[in-house]
């Protein structure tokens, strides 16, 4: 489990990393482009006015040694209009830009980490919890996103601001100048010292706050357990830890964004005091310094810690957002282990464009020759496994929890790959084929039948996307399905709701059946149920089973007896082997391990069925 | 607002009242001085630079004059920046303390209403649990306490930030020059409607972009959880489709909103420009006439800014002030729900005695029995067996006994003492209830098994574990005891979650033992495992069994038969074999097999 714990702060920044993502979203190079462009013209325009006001200082405002002249007035107020509407429709194209390629870049970068998704095999999924892919395609591309559309329009205005500022300063007075600029080293280097610390310790701040939320969700969920235990005051403590914990760390990433701000100011006022003085002395001599160019450097210096400030959060925000960049990353690059070689793609297509014309048709003859299989390098699930199935019999593989029977089950779907020894599917090695065209031949009932959102009708039609609504209603008709689908109150086209929690286990299962009937499957896989549905429900899923596998090659983890009993081959596998192999009633004779199991499981299901009824 | 939300709110702010006073404190002086630079530029400009009329209040005045006037000044202009830098620092540390204040004030606030309703929640009684929707109680607790603690830290004072702004502005502004400081109102009304209006407009645009959002990770989620399915229907193609579909409409839809957003800054930055053009140019104006110096012009051209940039955020905190109203309530609503009641004159007796349950009558709802009239003896130290059909009522017996539930009418008596008087943790501690859906915590298996007797030591554990059948699948898992449990670590099975279950009420000392059915999900060989150990281990413990399982009903000393909220049959196995009722059914099973045999055997006969 080691492996997907979270690593969320890489020391050193990585430009490459940043190269890499922008190259998977290409189309929004153009944007960017136009986007930094935009934000200089921005960045620009902040720079002008304050040199508007200067010269309306010097120019229209009588002192002692000259009279106002207005002459140039007209003119002013045309390129003050002017600047005006140029910032403003500069914002609101930027702000549009921005929007454009933050929503854009997120949006690609799912729509192909989705795809990748559907090609990674399952040990990927075993791998990976469901939780951490879902935070890796919402909120780590969400964050990585805000940062490529906005980090870059920061560093720009800051970039453009600080050089058009000391440039226009320097026009006027380069001494001056050269002092002023002094502080910015300083004022740089302690923002960026600030900015790293500042959003380490939020980061610390969300840390808890994610442990607070689990903390609430396994109060509210234990919470009749908790009881039963005498847990609260225990519970209680170990939450209050957390609590203060989280008080802690927000009151010290609060504390540090309130001292930062403060200081820069005070360090940059250092700048204007020193304009104040120098420049102050200036004015009015002859060679010196005019009112209005006095006021601007004052007011240049007031403004400057604003870009530096700018600048510095922008690197710390990248170096921190570059974790999550990391992830997706990973996740864009991982190659499937489960591929199909490019040979087999060219005859039969892959998973998103399959060449269904040079399918051969599946008879449904499986063979496992000497199948060795491992989930984990050194852990042998299955040795010099072989075993035969005709096309059209039915097998029930029995045996306890953990032996192998899943794993069988997988290999034949192609789920999972031999990792030595090869599995034949009408006497070809079925790596010769593509996974699609055996997959789309596949009837796959799991033990927990899984629903999508949608009503009945398109659950159905899921297995055969351009099948009839009668082709669907005929399907269900097969199974028993329909009696309860028209009593319910839209019938076909009610919503089952999110994976079908509208409906009972039963429910479920019968429709899952419906399903697998429709896509016409030539090899059946059954995972069987475990859980007691009522016996009616039972009987009407028995009856769907038999329908469903005549004439089909299946593969059944049978936990019921009826299902066992009917099987043309019962296989009892254990650690892996099979142990016993037979009919029902040969094996019954053996007084085995089989003979044993089905005892047991008689008295359980007989026990079920009795109190079932007495309900 | 709720009134009882209103009192809690208020409650709230009252235990952190030093800590607001502080921010309140700190926002005003920090408005203070950034008032002052200012002027102080605005004197150096016409004071000591041109000699016009100064704005200083007269003690200033005279140590200047004392110093040797404005002319002194001018060349020792490094005092006005000296006193500049020092007013930054001045303002800079209230504004620190502003900051700090609230931050511990918001975070006081936050600390205390998660832990009151952490706690709260943990003691409302256990039906509530029963019908409580996680998710939503969740969210309250969560997001719901960060808005209000967002509320009261930030938004209040920003608030009081820009109303202090505006009433200081207004005060000294008109000193300055009344028609300029009309002008310079022209466009506030408009901006602050404009920004208030335009959010409140807009709001439903977040709403969107956060369903299609929630949208899209539903498809994403039913995606990844049902991989198995998607693959072995081969639609692939499909689920791309139909992500592109929602990825897409998300797109939209947030594009949209960052549209919207980019129109009202952008226009909201027109109207304060276009204001500071306004002002800037009757500044001009007046000067040309002589009528204001460049002290005014400059005094006026950096408080516009400092006046329309609170006014942008006033209208949008105000238009989405409701917010935290709403939260408040939510939090409320659940804060209102009554606890178990404390009872401090509780007896806590020894439970070692027969267990009498004297005509007791229980229903969840009103009207509708559960248990109806229910009277038996269960003896002190004995084990009974309870068999019953889902439903019949056999699970809320047990809960009774650990008054998890009270009753409606009857008594339930333990060593003659009504359970009703007995302290109901005490008793919870003394009666181990193993239930059948046991949840566990995402903690370690050693930290669940001993969840209950935290100082356990290594063999009480291991005792435990070994009693439970536990053992061999917990030193088989990737790191043993150390293997983490739940979304982060190892999925167990029912029959394993089961067996941890029981190893952890092992842990403490139990007068009576409830299994609710707990040893449905384990196989009958571990099942008769887990029952002989606690025959050695817990011989004096009365100890209760809900089973459908013939094996495990023999052996009780006593075996209870309940059928629709009533006893129908008690007695020893061989009292009941023969009685013709539930029980005989299913011991009858056991012939009903050898009868299936014959019948295969026949029926092999003759193929």
């Amino acid at each position: 489990m080691q492996q997907f714990e979270e690593r969320d702060y890489t020391q050193r920044f990585s430009w490459s990393l940043w190269k890499k993502i922008l190259r998977y979203a290409k189309e929004y190079h153009k944007d960017l482009f136009k986007l930094i462009v935009v934000m200089g013209v921005t960045a620009g325009c902040d720079v002008l006015f304050p040199l508007m006001t200067s010269y309306a200082i010097d120019h229209f405002i009588p002192t002692e040694t000259h009279a106002a002249e207005t002459g140039n007035l007209p003119l002013f107020i045309v390129i003050y209009v002017a600047l005006l509407a140029i910032q403003v429709a500069a914002i609101f194209y930027f702000l549009y830009l921005g929007g454009k390629v933050e929503v854009g870049a997120c949006y690609t970068i799912r729509k192909q980490a989705f795809r990748k998704l559907q090609e990674l095999p399952f040990s990927y999924y075993d791998r990976m919890p469901v939780g951490y892919l879902m935070s890796r395609m919402t909120s780590d591309t969400q964050r990585l996103s805000e940062t490529i559309g906005w980090s870059l329009l920061d560093l720009a205005w800051g970039a453009v601001m600080i050089v058009a500022a000391s440039v226009a300063m320097f026009l006027n007075n380069v001494r001056l100048t050269l002092m002023v600029l002094l502080v910015v080293p300083p004022l740089a280097l302690i923002s960026w010292w600030f900015q790293q610390r500042i959003l380490k310790s939020y980061r610390a701040v969300r840390k808890t706050n994610s442990k607070i939320t689990g903390a609430f969700n396994e109060g509210i969920m234990g919470a009749k357990t908790t009881k039963t235990l005498v847990l609260e005051d225990k519970n209680m403590e170990e939450f209050t830890v957390l609590t203060r914990d989280m008080k802690k760390s927000s009151v010290r990433a609060a504390s540090l964004s309130a001292m930062y701000l403060p200081i820069v100011v005070s360090l940059g006022s250092l700048a204007t005091a020193w304009a104040l003085w120098k420049g102050g002395q200036q004015v009015g001599l002859p060679g010196g310094m005019t009112l209005g160019v006095f006021q601007l450097f004052v007011n240049y210096t007031m403004q400057f810690f604003e870009p530096i400030r700018n600048i510095a959060n922008v690197f710390a925000e990248m170096q921190s957002a570059q974790a999550a960049a990391e992830r997706v990353l990973t996740l864009l690059e991982t190659e499937p282990d489960i591929v199909d070689t490019p040979e087999v793609e060219a005859v039969f297509g892959n998973s998103f464009s399959p060449k269904k014309e040079n399918w051969p048709a599946i008879r449904g003859d499986v063979e496992f020759c000497h199948v060795d299989f491992q989930y984990k390098e050194g852990e042998k699930v299955l040795t010099d496994f072989n075993l035969h199935v005709r096309a059209g019999e039915t097998v029930a593989l029995v045996g306890p929890t953990g032996a192998g029977k899943s794993t069988v089950v997988n290999l034949v779907c192609r789920f999972y790959e031999p990792t030595a020894g090869e599995i034949k599917i009408d006497g070809v090695n079925y790596k010769e084929r593509s996974q699609l065209w055996l997959q789309s031949s596949l009837g796959y009932v799991l033990q927990e039948p899984r629903l999508f959102s949608g009503t009945i009708r398109d659950n159905i039609r899921y297995a055969r996307l351009d099948a009839s609504d009668e082709e669907i209603e005929n399907a269900a008709r097969m199974v028993n399905a329909e009696s309860f689908i028209l009593k319910m109150e839209k019938g076909y086209d009610t919503d089952v709701g999110e994976g079908g929690s509208r409906l009972s286990t039963g429910e479920k299962q019968l429709i899952s059946f419906a399903r697998a009937i429709l896509a016409d499957p030539r090899i059946f896989v059954l995972d069987e149920a475990t859980s007691s549905v009522d016996t009616q429900t039972e009987q009407m899923i028995q009856h769907a089973i038999q329908k469903v596998l005549s004439g089909r090659t299946s593969f059944i983890i049978a936990h019921r007896l009826s299902t066992i009993r009917t099987a043309d081959r019962i296989l009892v596998i254990d650690d892996g082997k099979i142990k016993e192999m037979g009919t029902h009633q040969e094996l019954l004779r053996k007084k085995g391990a089989y003979y044993n199991l089905y005892t047991n499981q008689f008295q359980e299901d007989m026990a079920m069925e009795i109190l079932g009824k007495a309900e | 607002m709720h009134k009882r939300s209103t009192r809690l709110m208020g409650s709230l702010i009252g235990n952190n009242i030093g800590h607001f006073l502080a921010g309140l404190l700190g926002t005003v002086m920090a408005v203070i001085i950034e008032f002052i630079t200012p002027i102080l530029l605005a004197e150096t400009l016409d004071y000591y630079l041109q000699g016009k009329p100064s704005r200083m209040p007269g003690f200033i005045n005279a140590w200047v004059d004392g110093w040797g006037g404005p002319a002194f000044m001018k060349q020792n202009l490094w005092i006005v920046g000296l006193a500049l830098v020092g007013l930054n620092i001045i303002s800079g540390l209230f504004s620190f303390m502003k900051s700090r204040a609230l931050s511990v004030a918001g975070e006081n606030v936050a600390l205390t209403l998660r832990e009151r309703l952490y706690n709260h929640i943990q003691h409302l009684p256990f039906a509530y649990h029963v019908k409580a929707e996680t998710g939503d109680l969740v969210q309250r607790c969560t997001s719901d306490v960060e808005t209000v603690r967002r509320f009261l830290s930030m938004q209040l004072m920003q608030v009081v930030n820009a109303l202090m702004m505006i009433a200081f502005a207004l005060v000294y502004l008109f000193r300055e020059n009344a028609r300029i400081t009309w002008i310079s109102m022209i466009m506030i009304p408009g901006l602050f409607a404009f920004a208030y209006l335009f959010f409140k407009w807009v709001i439903k645009n977040f709403r969107l972009s956060d369903e299609a959002e929630g949208k899209m990770s539903a498809v994403l989620q039913e995606n990844l959880t049902g991989v198995r399915v998607v693959r072995a229907f081969g639609q692939q193609e499909y689920e791309v489709e139909k992500f592109e579909e929602v990825n897409a409409d998300y797109r939209k839809k947030t594009f949209k909103l960052c549209n919207l957003l980019a129109v009202y800054w952008a226009t909201s930055d027109m109207m304060s420009m276009t204001q500071s053009m306004i002002t800037l140019l009757a500044c001009v104006y007046f000067a040309v006439r002589g009528d204001i110096t460049v002290g005014t012009m400059i005094i006026f051209t950096s408080y516009i800014w400092k006046l329309l940039f609170p006014i942008r955020q006033l209208g949008r905190i105000l238009s989405d002030a409701g917010k935290s109203s709403v939260a408040l309530e939510r939090i409320d609503e659940i804060l209102r729900e009554k606890e178990e009641p404390e009872e401090p004159n509780a007896l806590r007796p020894s439970l070692k005695g027969d267990i009498v349950f004297d005509h007791v009558t229980f229903g969840y709802e009103e009207n509708r029995d559960v248990l109806r009239d229910m009277s038996f003896v269960i003896p002190a130290g004995k084990t009974v067996a309870i068999l019953g059909a889902t439903g019949s009522g056999k699970s809320s017996m047990v809960h009774l006994i650990q008054r998890l539930f009270e009753v409606r009418q009857g008594e339930i008596r333990i060593g003659g003492i009504p359970i009703s008087q007995i302290d109901r943790q005490y008793l919870r501690s003394r009666v181990g209830l193993v239930l059948q859906e046991p949840f566990l915590y995402s903690k370690t298996l050693r930290e669940n098994v001993a969840i209950a007797h935290r100082d356990a030591s290594e063999e009480e554990i291991d005792r435990a574990v070994t009693d439970a059948a536990a053992k061999e699948f917990i030193l088989d898992s990737d790191k043993g005891y150390d293997t983490l449990v739940g979304e982060r670590g190892v999925t167990l099975s029912g029959g394993q979650k089961q067996r941890v279950a029981i190893a952890r009420t092992l842990m403490k000392e139990n007068d009576i033992l409830i299994f609710d059915d707990s040893l449905s999900a384990v196989d009958t060989e571990t099942d008769a495992a887990i029952r002989s150990a606690l025959k050695k281990h817990s011989r004096n413990t009365t100890t209760i069994i809900i089973s459908h399982r013939i094996v495990t009903l023999s052996q009780a000393d006593l075996i209870l038969v309940v059928e629709d909220g009533r006893v129908t049959e008690q007695g020893t196995h061989q009292q009941l074999i023969h009685s013709g009722g539930l029980y005989s059914k299913i011991f009858n099973i056991q012939t009903a097999l050898e009868e299936e045999f014959k019948e295969e055997n026949t029926g092999y006969a003759t193929v």
